[in-house]
């Protein structure tokens, strides 16, 4: 037992504890202010461009930027669905345009590009080399069929916006993608992120579906090579979208609409157009800029500062 | 708060409709879990008997370092074992990466430390008139190990369960080694990271609970039996 003056004095104790937690958590959370956080794919973050496009950002402007989700697409999207983040910079059209339709987010803006690689085993054993990408496709899937020791297909299989790519491809082969899907021991479900699923693919020596700047990150320690690079079937259009505010009250509408004005910005294009050259031989990205054809972006969303204003309800 | 709600709701259906993808998975789950630690328990057990009964230089060390080895990190003997199957690895040519034997060697190695240690920590709580009398009438080594770890029995099995539910839960190991295949490596904690990332929290939180409430099934019947 206690006694009482003991009790009181440990009461205090606790309750000073308590005071101390609050002025602690309240003084982090004042920083909330100027504080901007970004959910994004893993390409963006993985080769290191979308921090040093921060980095830039914080410098010309007294603000603090973080990536808490970077895991691809597919969360992504269920951060910003949830108000969690106040930017989503992702690679899916097709989800991007359900996003702002739901009133989750405010308005689309593409601001870069490159390509989609099909990469595969040197020896490329179901003859992909030459055709384009849903040809190829259809030939790696009968080939699997008949020789699945010998010709193996790794798939994302996680949502991301790579998986959807590789979906939409199976489906301009003319599959079913469920029927793809369970179709035999050919076709390897990795549910993996691109890093891993490369590694994998390496490993098993199998075909897969990547991103250009993931592969070109990966390179060096993989013996895949890639088989098919271009066209417009494998285009990989990349878009920012700040969140909502009359949806999600509280998210940081202004600073994300500052931020997509300094991603479409000619400085931030030139680092885009540029970044990756001194490493790898040559840039990992394409610049948006004056390339809105070939992204297949309207004029209104393609590398304009942002219209839609930060009124909340 | 929604998604602990429904995820709650949706681990019941899950469980209640026996959905057969979940199924699978639980079943794989514990399939390779309980092989790496039957596997495990059989070597380091009477290891962790052989280290306590024996005197020898830097058995503390040892045993201190078994101990550090207790929060190896999941992810750390992911690589390693990765090293070691990789197809430019030493063990490469057995093909075992991307298999759940791959995964059994990975968790055995995870879960060892704390087998051993355990087990060692188990075995200093039995009296030693109780050794020193096997001696005396004439046992050998091997048998007075058997006769302390049937003294410890309990603490044993609690070692045992506690090395289960490290196996079983970690994700480090089941990522890199078995690498998440479907139909083919795919265990719990892995389709819950895939889930997550997937952006279907409602059920990676009921693949969550199910996690949980095989761990719970798994508490009450030891307890059960120690309450005998």
């Amino acid at each position: 037992m206690l006694s009482k003056g003991l009790l009181m004095q440990r009461n205090l104790r606790i309750s000073m504890f308590l005071i101390a937690l609050i002025t602690v958590s309240a003084a982090l959370s004042a920083a909330d202010e100027g504080r901007l956080k970004i959910a994004t794919t893993s390409s963006l973050y993985d080769t290191g461009l979308l921090e040093s496009i921060v980095d830039q950002f914080i410098e010309k402007n007294d603000a603090t930027v973080q990536i808490p989700s970077h895991g691809g697409t597919g969360i992504a999207i269920a951060a910003g669905q949830k108000g969690d983040v106040d930017l989503l910079i992702v690679h899916d059209k097709a989800r991007e345009v359900n996003f702002i339709e739901e009133g989750d987010g405010l308005e689309r803006r593409c601001f870069a590009y490159n390509y989609f690689y099909i990469v595969g085993p040197d020896d490329d054993p179901a003859g992909v080399s030459g055709l384009n990408a849903s040809q190829a496709f259809k030939s790696i899937m009968e080939s699997g069929l008949s020789n699945p020791n010998q010709v193996k297909f790794i798939t994302r299989g996680d949502l991301s916006g790579t998986h959807s790519k590789e979906q939409s491809l199976w489906k301009a082969a003319g599959y079913d993608y469920s029927a793809v899907n369970t179709s035999g021991p050919w076709y390897v479900d990795a549910g993996s992120p691109m890093g891993a699923t490369l590694i994998m693919a390496n490993e098993k020596s199998a075909y897969t579906l990547t991103d250009m700047s993931t592969f070109m990150a990966y390179k060096g320690n993989l013996t895949l090579v890639p088989l098919i690079e271009g066209g417009d079937e494998l285009l990989n259009v990349y878009s920012a979208i700040a969140i909502n505010p009359e949806k999600h009250p509280g998210v940081n509408c202004q600073l994300a609409n500052q931020f997509i004005d300094y991603l479409v910005s000619p400085e931030c294009q030139e680092i885009i157009g540029t970044y990756g050259q001194e490493q790898y031989g040559k840039p990992l990205f394409f610049k948006g800029e004056g390339n809105c054809e070939v992204m297949g972006c309207s004029a209104e969303e393609c590398v304009v500062p942002t219209q839609a204003g930060c009124a909340q309800a | 708060m929604e998604e602990i709600w429904n995820g709650i709701l949706r681990a019941v259906e899950l469980i209640v409709t026996l959905n057969p993808e979940v199924m699978e998975i639980t079943a794989r789950s514990l399939f390779i879990s309980f092989t790496a630690v039957f596997l495990a328990a059989i070597i380091d057990i009477p290891l962790g008997g052989l280290i306590e009964l024996r005197k020898f230089r830097g058995k503390r060390a040892l045993v201190d370092l078994i101990q550090t080895l207790y929060g190896l990190p999941t992810v750390t003997v992911g690589l390693l074992v990765f090293l070691l199957l990789s197809r430019s690895g030493p063990f490469g040519s057995l093909e075992l990466l991307y298999t759940p034997t791959g995964m059994v060697i990975g968790q055995m190695i995870l879960i060892s430390p704390i087998l051993i240690g355990l087990t060692i920590s188990a075995l200093r709580g039995v009296s030693p008139h109780i050794r020193d009398t096997a001696i005396s009438l004439g046992a050998d080594e091997s048998q007075v190990i058997r006769t302390i770890i049937k003294e410890a029995r309990f603490a044993v099995i609690a070692a045992v369960l506690i090395g289960f539910g490290r196996a079983l839960s970690e994700v480090g190991v089941a990522m890199m080694i078995g690498g998440n295949i479907r139909d083919y490596t795919r265990v719990l904690t892995t389709s819950i990271a895939l889930q997550t990332s997937m952006g279907n929290l409602e059920t990676s939180m009921a693949l969550g609970i199910i996690l949980i409430g095989i761990s719970m099934i798994l508490n009450l019947s030891l307890s059960r039996f120690q309450g005998r």
